[in-house]
């Protein structure tokens, strides 16, 4: 099965990424949009047995760096 | 006296961190494959260099941080071995747990590759010791993900240790309070994002970094 995991930077942590993102689509004339965040998806191929607790726990080992970053387990 | 230097798959400046280690204190310098789950016995000085380590994939410093060598050095590190981390290096010492923060993509977005001033916050420790407390010296950087990050009870309590060991005199890449370089509690684990491998004989432009390695040579003595 399979479980998408989302990385997403902290509220309050400047995205300089999301930024640099905002300004092109400005440039291509995309008006009206107020803030671009960028963040990441990681997609679990996995067995039945791991559990939403293992999935955590490689969250905050490896997959997202609490520091700066929130993750979100789908599902 | 007895180095290594850490080698990931893609870390560039092993060579020269090793180079110059051997040169500025004669130290018995290895590299040590990342892959190895041993250190050499008696070290007295262990350096993580900069690089692209894992091609920088899920964040600088993130794979590095997991690999089997790792925890021999988070290990030595506890033991009191002087760590020291430059760019990639620091990256990875922050994702492995022994330095608080992270270093985030530039505020500027591009890359920074030039010679940066540098204000001595902390002339204490043993990897300071030769530098003046507020003395300037030129060191280069070249990075993209070296914008310090960590939040504001963090950084005061860095800043109240004394912890903060370098800054940049002037805003190179967003950074936290301009925080090019901090410490860990105990003093013997140094990261910083620019090079001092790179300033170590005027032929590189300037020898402010040899001074980093001459004083551990006398702290370690």
């Amino acid at each position: 099965m399979k479980t998408r995991i989302f990385v997403t930077l902290k509220n309050g942590v400047l995205d300089p990424q999301g930024k640099a993102i905002h300004h092109a689509l400005e440039s291509l004339g995309f008006d009206g949009v107020n803030d671009v965040r960028a963040g990441r998806l990681i997609e679990l191929e996995h067995e039945e047995g791991i559990s939403k607790a293992q999935m955590e726990e490689m969250c905050q080992k490896l997959l997202a760096n609490t520091v700066i970053e929130n993750f979100e387990i789908e599902g | 006296m007895r180095a290594a230097v850490i080698q990931f798959p893609g870390s560039n400046c092993d060579r020269d961190m090793a180079v110059a280690i051997r040169d500025v204190t004669g130290a018995d310098t290895s590299i040590v494959w990342h892959g190895n789950s041993a250190l050499p016995d008696g070290l007295d000085l262990i350096a993580v260099p900069g690089g692209f380590s894992y091609g920088d994939y899920l964040r600088s410093g993130a794979m590095a941080a997991k690999s089997p060598i790792m925890k021999s050095v988070v290990a030595a590190a506890g033991n009191g071995v002087p760590v020291l981390g430059v760019c990639n290096g620091f990256q990875v010492l922050t994702e492995s747990g022994l330095l608080p923060g992270a270093l985030m993509r530039n505020a500027g977005i591009r890359f920074v590759c030039r010679d940066v001033k540098l204000k001595v916050e902390n002339s204490q420790s043993i990897f300071t010791s030769r530098y003046d407390a507020g003395e300037e010296i030129i060191i280069p950087v070249a990075h993209h993900d070296g914008n310090y990050f960590a939040d504001d009870a963090t950084l005061d309590r860095l800043e109240g240790e004394g912890r903060v060991a370098f800054r940049y005199a002037e805003d190179v890449n967003g950074s936290a309070r301009n925080i090019a370089g901090i410490l860990n509690d105990a003093g013997n684990v140094l990261g910083m994002m620019p090079h001092p491998e790179r300033m170590i004989e005027a032929m590189q432009g300037g020898s402010d970094g040899r001074r980093m390695l001459e004083g551990l040579i006398r702290e370690i003595a």
